[in-house]
């Protein structure tokens, strides 16, 4: 299968891949796998309703990649999948996946992707989502991705999803479990301008003494569009649990932050902070100082903001 | 090179009521030269290095530098036309790293100078060059990476604004060393040292006293140092228990 222009700019922008990275790797196209390749310790199959990918990294593998990147091109469609990523006990992995919509069409593009990962005891994962829509058209691209993920006893994940431009509509829902010694981070990045609308749910349960979470939001919302970030820690045991919500508002965009803390054990330690504000003046000021202008200055904050 | 011309500045108090913060100064600063501009709290100090900047909008008069009226230039213009101020509190930034800042102070610096420069304000290179300019670092620590961005961008006039604010006796007598080693008798370089220290206003060609909006006097250390010994000893005298360690020469 040979893919096209327009289908390995998507691909670039979401997972950095300019040509068909050798390992394991599962491309989707407007709804079907196009490539679909194992590796030695990376097993990558269909799911038995064929719904989806079943990845199972065996034990023990270290420093290996799968990539299971989404490309949308053809409109009006609305993609679903079921994913399951199974990181083997001692592993250590990258699963980089992300998609990518080009909608020139009047049409809703869609793509909801559910996964279910789970991390074995002493595993360690990276996983990478990236979302990104293009298109000239009034067609909306949506895209809502479910994430459940088990962080068993000594294990440890971090999850980085960020939302380049481009997309109108999100919801992301994400369920963590963290048992005990296991440890989650969470970084979410997320850009929306227009008439955008994103909303992420995070619920992070530590179920396992000595479990610890952070959650890491940072979002810039500009024109007239809106988000909703909520973040809920539920600590069932001694554990540690951190949320932190920054975001830079700009135009007439709104933005909500609600976060959660539910102790269930007194030896819970839970914290979140927030801040929500506009560009500070002094640091547009000390930009312009050395020499960028208004804009040059604002792209750069914003750009290292949302790195 | 830099001159101010009748400048004045007013602001609205919470009254509406106007307060007129610079009267009417006339400053000439020329090439070559380290100055020191010195005064109490509030007298107008910072409002100068603003309004030079084009930060603070002046009411009345012209700022020229090189004989080009710059007065209506915006911040970006004034900075591209060789005006370089180190904020008194500089602000921090999230994700952007050190490296990051430097490189936009000067595009064209390589690596070695940014790691020379970092060195010279008594930072480790290989500790700091990546870090992020954000909440991880120490009030003394930022003021720092601010004089090593002024200092690597050497622009024709360069304002500090209080440099020994939060940082350490022995760095702070190393950046004087180089701040003078740079701009004393340069033919194309002024430095302008706001400050309240006394270490270093004996080390400056002329001091300036601010108080009130207006210059209260100018000359050599020598000549303005009786008009601003007792408030600085008294400080020094307090500092060291009663020693007075200072001694103009």
């Amino acid at each position: 299968m040979k893919l096209s222009k327009l289908d390995l700019e998507l691909l670039n922008a979401i997972a950095d891949i300019k040509e068909v990275p050798r390992g394991a790797l599962n491309i989707r196209l407007n709804g079907a796998a196009v490539i679909r390749q194992s590796s030695p310790n990376i097993s990558v199959g269909p799911n038995d309703d064929g719904t989806g990918l079943i990845v199972e990294i065996k034990p023990g593998t270290k420093d290996e990649t799968v990539h299971v990147p989404v490309v949308l091109t053809q409109a009006g469609l609305q993609d679903k999948v079921y994913n399951t990523f199974i990181v083997g006990e001692g592993a250590d992995a990258t699963i980089i996946a992300g998609c990518g919509i080009h909608n020139d069409s009047h049409a809703i593009s869609r793509h909801d992707g559910i996964h279910e990962i789970i991390v074995k005891a002493g595993a360690k994962l990276k996983y990478l989502e990236k979302h990104y829509g293009e298109g000239s058209d009034s067609g909306k691209r949506v895209l809502n991705p479910t994430t459940v993920i088990t962080v068993e006893a000594g294990a440890s994940a971090e999850l980085e999803m960020i939302q380049i431009k481009g997309v109108d509509d999100t919801v992301r829902s994400t369920v963590a479990h963290v048992h005990e010694k296991g440890s989650l981070k969470i970084i979410e990045r997320l850009l929306t301008q227009g008439e955008q609308k994103a909303e992420s749910d995070i619920q992070i349960l530590l179920e396992g003494i000595g479990g610890t979470a952070q959650v890491l939001s940072r979002a810039v919302a500009q024109g007239n569009s809106f988000q909703l970030f909520r973040a809920a820690l539920i600590g069932k045991a001694a554990c540690l649990g951190h949320v932190e919500c920054d975001a830079i508002l700009m135009d007439n965009a709104r933005i909500r932050s609600i976060p959660e803390l539910q102790a269930e054990d007194a030896d819970a330690v839970l914290t979140h902070e927030a801040a929500i504000g506009k560009i500070a003046g002094e640091q547009l000021v000390k930009l312009m100082s050395l020499g960028l202008t208004e804009q040059e200055a604002v792209n750069t904050i914003l750009e290292g903001f949302l790195k | 090179m830099l001159k101010l011309e009748d400048i004045c500045m007013q602001v609205s108090n919470d009254n509406g009521e106007n307060i007129e913060i610079l009267k009417g100064l006339n400053i000439e600063f020329q090439k070559g030269k380290v100055y020191a501009v010195t005064g109490p709290n509030g007298g107008g100090k910072t409002s100068i290095a603003k309004v030079i900047m084009g930060i603070y909008r002046h009411t009345k008069g012209h700022i020229y530098l090189e004989d080009e009226d710059i007065s209506d230039l915006s911040i970006t213009e004034r900075a591209r036309k060789g005006i370089g101020y180190a904020f008194q509190q500089p602000p921090r930034f999230k994700g952007l790293t050190i490296k990051n800042v430097l490189n936009i102070a000067s595009p064209e610096a390589d690596l070695m100078y940014l790691r020379k420069y970092l060195r010279d304000v008594g930072l480790c290179p290989e500790d700091y060059l990546d870090r992020d300019l954000g909440a991880g670092l120490s009030g003394g620590e930022i003021k720092r990476i601010e004089m090593a961005q002024l200092l690597l961008r050497a622009p024709l006039i360069s304002i500090f604004d209080e440099p020994e604010a939060g940082v350490d006796l022995w760095t702070i007598q190393k950046l004087l060393g180089l701040i003078v080693s740079r701009y004393k008798n340069n033919p194309n370089k002024t430095a302008v040292i706001i400050t309240h220290n006394e270490k270093i206003i004996p080390m400056c060609d002329e001091i300036l006293v601010v108080d009130g909006g207006v210059i209260t006097a100018q000359g050599t250390p020598k000549e303005i140092w009786h008009l601003i010994k007792d408030d600085i000893e008294c400080k020094v005298r307090d500092q060291c228990q009663g020693d007075v360690i200072y001694e103009i020469k």
